[in-house]
């Protein structure tokens, strides 16, 4: 163990973060969803949507995670729901990821009015809990999914906008920044070159961790009705179909078990990737004292 | 920075007079106190604007919402209905006119209840802070209790397990968690009540706090406070495992960047005993940060409320945001948005009080 | 003081996930002396004086021996090193505002080890605070006793710190860069405060510093320190004007001509 850390010296970060049996564990689950994304219909073993009159069957061979109450086959529907939830949440963050950083960027590096605004704007959104605003939102907006997408982009971009401010702000005062601009290097240059790298990596991070987040938010919208519609097999409202057989707890155990799996899995990334990132954490820490 | 005359021998022989105190501000504390309750009063005009705005920009029409699409159909119904809540004026003045009934307390009247949006929070809220209330003492004595436990066996057996068991909390969905824990607790096991907040054939105390416990405690119904708490403990359960994983992770983390200040390496340099550097230098640093998440907590308690509300079939403020948000009852989305909002900047306004407390840094100067 | 209170270092080694980075390390500290120990960062010489404190890494694994009044620091139990830790062995850091604790009062910073060490009760270890406050001169002690870190200056807060090392009257005290982070302004009189309480209790101070200029007005012996190892060793006078070793004469090199001799003044 002590010669494999002196001899992967260089490109230390992602291998020191990958080595925790976490870590690994993580990349696995996520891998293996992303299997059943690309998959998906050549792993369903019955048509998600067609109905049966075997109504909340328990499991058994025709149907290893039984049935729901329309008769139909848990197992696809919870297959088919990793192409719903999976990309959808990779979208949702890929949006509040650039909406929110754009702000934040605008406002570090203008400063003033805007920085007012934008950070007074933020401080706003996060005064009300995520979910309550999100199904607020969404209500008013109408149950859709596109609408639901919208409602939790207007709850989640805040987080994106304050993190990268700061970056930007910390970036900017740097001294080889201050150095750059006075050798005469260009403002968007100086962004490019300087500004942007020193923000990328910490917002990564920030989205592995967020990912999950985006999950739980998508599935918690369409469990109370208001993300997206039946019939459309997506996790959050096969839980909600759970609720009212509640005795049939297959129902609700086997998308539930999807969302925690794959929540869990972008935790351990993004937990590894934070650490990684964060210099304080790779400090040695204890001593015999403690 | 000196001003005048020779600070520099003055500071190099070592005797340099202490700067001078600053001026301004005689007693610092009550500035910083009056600046922090400035920013939340603005907050809460902020929340005051934002709930109007958004319950006033939505496409949706709340006539056709409220009325039905029968009477949605009359003009005059329609036309009577809107001069009522003022719908014919312009937004500022709606906004305005909005304001002054607020500084009356009245929250209007919810359309699917009938009643006044007041009377129907003052049922709700108790509800939902009871719940809350005993998820956050449960969850700060075990969640910051393992957490700050994890980070002083940082990268030990102890650590691993705190760090998964957190992450396995916070990762699991609020409301698939209260279903499996309704599921097992109540169907298949038995042991506890499964939804309300009392058992049907029981009479709820006259309301004095409005927490069901402490009103039954008041009336002197043993019963009653047994049946109540029995209630509590499932939806509490749910709220507790995601409250302890975030505050467990926090104070984790919080204690892990106090162990990397040199403050506690000097501690040690000056042979205190291990639980001294802990205690005294370890966690008095870490206090702040922790702090600062359990007020955070309450917005994520809140969220996961409304969640755990609706399996547990848990009157309190997030069904009721539930149900008045998918029915378009704006003036309860309204009520709901502004309790909510001013409960969490009363909470931010609290902690910032404790940091002048605890914080020689915030009081002096 | 005797001179069996000084410390002797005999090839020491620290190994850290596989890699050795104090290297057989030898030099002696005799009581009443400042040894002044040089190297650029990473040269091991912080190392060297954690190690003597009994607090390296996590980890590390120790080699060679620690000599402090006939016994060898490196096989104490760690309790055993605690005890001494703070009453005879003890340090100044590099930088006051963070090795001072911000929440907690300077006169408790000032008493909590005297109390424990000592077993003194509240009044006495308060008694000795307002002692140490006037030895390391800091103006109106009582006063201080009742404040913040945040409420002093860089350079009062470094004579607080060294106020806190010598509290339990130890023998040995391990500086570590304790002038770097401060104005040049009050570098001088720190240096000053730190020879002086040297004469006058007869410390044995181990002064960890990159400054060559700091090290030839403080120190009556440098020890030169690279990857490690010891590479020269001798009075101030002759390692500074007679360098012997190649990397020695280039730090000497490395020394602006003219730079002021710092001349502290007195308070």
């Amino acid at each position: 163990m002590t010669l494999v850390s002196t001899t992967t010296r260089p490109r230390r970060r992602v291998p020191e973060a990958l080595r925790s049996p976490l870590t690994v564990v993580g990349v696995v689950v996520a891998a293996g969803w992303l299997l059943v994304v690309v998959l998906g219909p050549l792993l369903q073993p019955a048509d998600p949507l067609a109905q049966s009159p075997d109504r909340l069957a328990p499991l058994s061979a025709a149907h290893w995670f039984g049935t729901d109450s329309l008769g139909r086959d848990v197992l696809s529907r919870v297959i088919a729901g990793a192409r719903i939830s999976i990309p959808l949440s990779l979208l949702l963050v890929a949006l509040s990821a650039s909406v929110g950083s754009l702000l934040g960027a605008v406002a570090g590096l203008l400063g003033g009015v805007v920085d007012e605004v934008v950070m007074r704007l933020a401080d706003l959104v996060l005064a009300f809990p995520t979910i309550i605003l999100a199904m607020v939102v969404a209500a008013a907006l109408g149950p859709s999914l596109t609408n639901a997408v919208i409602a939790m982009l207007v709850v989640t971009w805040p987080q994106y906008a304050r993190v990268t401010r700061s970056l930007v702000l910390g970036a900017r005062d740097r001294e080889f920044v201050v150095a750059g601009r006075l050798l005469g290097i260009g403002w968007f240059t100086s962004l490019r070159r300087d500004v942007v790298p020193n923000v990328a990596g910490p917002v990564f991070a920030l989205t592995t961790l967020d990912f999950g987040n985006a999950i739980l938010l998508l599935s918690g919208l369409s469990f109370l009705g208001l993300g997206t519609v039946p019939p459309t097999p997506e996790w959050g409202l096969m839980v909600s179909d759970g609720v009212q057989n509640f005795t049939a707890w297959w129902v609700a155990a086997f998308p539930g078990l999807a969302i925690c799996s794959i929540v869990l899995a972008f935790n351990f990334i993004g937990d590894a990737l934070r650490d990684a990132l964060d210099p304080r954490m790779q400090k040695a820490v204890g001593s015999r004292a403690l | 920075m000196p001003r005048s005359g020779e600070p520099l021998t003055a500071e190099v022989a070592g005797a340099a007079t202490v700067p001078p105190a600053p001026r301004r501000g005689r007693h610092p504390l009550l500035r910083y106190v009056s600046i922090r309750l400035g920013i939340s009063v603005l907050l809460v005009w902020g929340v005051t604007l934002v709930t109007f705005v958004m319950t006033n920009l939505v496409p949706a029409d709340p006539v056709t919402a409220v009325l039905g699409d029968a009477a949605a159909a009359d003009p005059e119904v329609v036309a009577q209905f809107r001069r009522e809540l003022g719908l014919d004026r312009s937004l500022p003045e709606q906004y305005l006119l909005y304001l002054q009934r607020l500084l009356h307390l009245d929250l209007g009247t919810s359309a699917q209840t009938r009643r006044p949006v007041l009377d129907d929070l003052r049922e709700a809220v108790p509800a939902t802070a009871e719940l809350a209330l005993f998820v956050l003492l449960v969850s700060v004595v075990v969640g910051v209790g393992i957490g700050v436990f994890a980070a002083l066996r940082h990268r030990r057996f102890a650590d691993d397990v705190v760090r998964v068991v957190s992450l396995v909390g916070i990762s699991a969905p609020t409301f698939w968690l209260a279903l499996v824990v309704f599921y097992v607790g109540f169907y298949r096991l038995g042991w506890f009540p499964g939804s309300g907040r009392l058992d049907t054939q029981l009479v709820p105390p006259p309301q004095v706090t409005g927490f069901m416990t402490v009103d039954s405690l008041l009336a002197g119904q043993t019963a009653t406070f047994v049946n109540a708490l029995a209630h509590l403990l499932l939806p509490g359960l749910v709220l507790t495992l995601y409250t302890v994983g975030l505050l467990a992770r926090f104070s984790r983390s919080a204690v892990l960047d106090v162990l990397n200040q040199e403050y506690v390496t000097a501690a040690r340099a000056k042979g205190l005993p291990g639980r001294v550097v802990t205690f005294r230098y370890v966690l008095r640093g870490a206090l702040l940060p922790i702090l600062t998440v359990v007020g955070l907590s309450f917005g994520s308690l809140l969220s996961g409320a409304v969640l755990t509300e609706t399996v547990f079939v848990w009157h309190g403020l997030g069904q009721y945001a539930y149900q008045a948000a998918t029915r378009l009852d704006l003036q309860a989305v309204m009520g709901v948005g502004l309790v909510v909002g001013v409960t969490y900047i009363t909470i931010n306004f609290v902690v910032d009080l404790l940091y002048a407390v605890i914080d020689p840094r915030v009081r002096r100067q | 003081m005797s001179d069996a209170d000084g410390l002797r270092i005999s090839g020491l080694t620290l190994e850290l996930r596989g890699q050795r980075i104090l290297d057989g390390v030898d030099l002696v500290a005799p009581a009443g002396q400042v040894t002044g120990l040089a190297g650029e960062s990473g040269s091991g010489k912080t190392l060297t004086g954690m190690t003597v404190l009994g607090l390296p890494p996590a980890g590390s694994v120790l080699g060679g021996s620690i000599e402090f009044r006939g016994t060898d620091l490196l096989t104490l139990s760690a309790r055993q090193h605690n005890a001494l830790r703070g009453e005879e062995l003890a340090m100044v850091f590099q930088d006051p505002t963070a090795s001072l604790h911000p929440m907690i009062s300077i006169g408790g910073q000032l008493t909590d080890h005297v109390r424990h060490h000592l077993h003194l009760g509240r009044a006495q270890a308060r008694a000795r605070a307002l002692e140490v406050l006037e030895q390391v001169r800091v103006p109106d002690p009582a006063q201080a006793l009742r404040k913040y870190p945040h409420e002093f200056s860089g350079g009062q807060l470094q004579r607080i710190a060294i106020g806190i090392a010598i509290a339990c009257r130890p023998s040995v005290l391990v500086a570590d860069e304790p002038t770097t982070a401060l104005d040049v302004t009050v570098q001088a009189g720190v240096m000053r405060l730190l020879r002086d309480l040297c004469d006058e209790l007869g410390l044995t101070v181990l002064l960890i510093t990159h400054d060559l200029a700091v090290m030839s007005a403080l120190a009556d012996t440098i020890v030169v320190m690279r990857h490690g190892r010891v590479v020269e060793h001798g009075p101030r006078y002759d390692v500074i004007r007679d360098p012997q070793h190649p990397y020695t004469r280039d730090l000497v090199e490395a020394l602006p001509d003219h730079r002021p001799r710092p001349t502290g003044g007195r308070p």
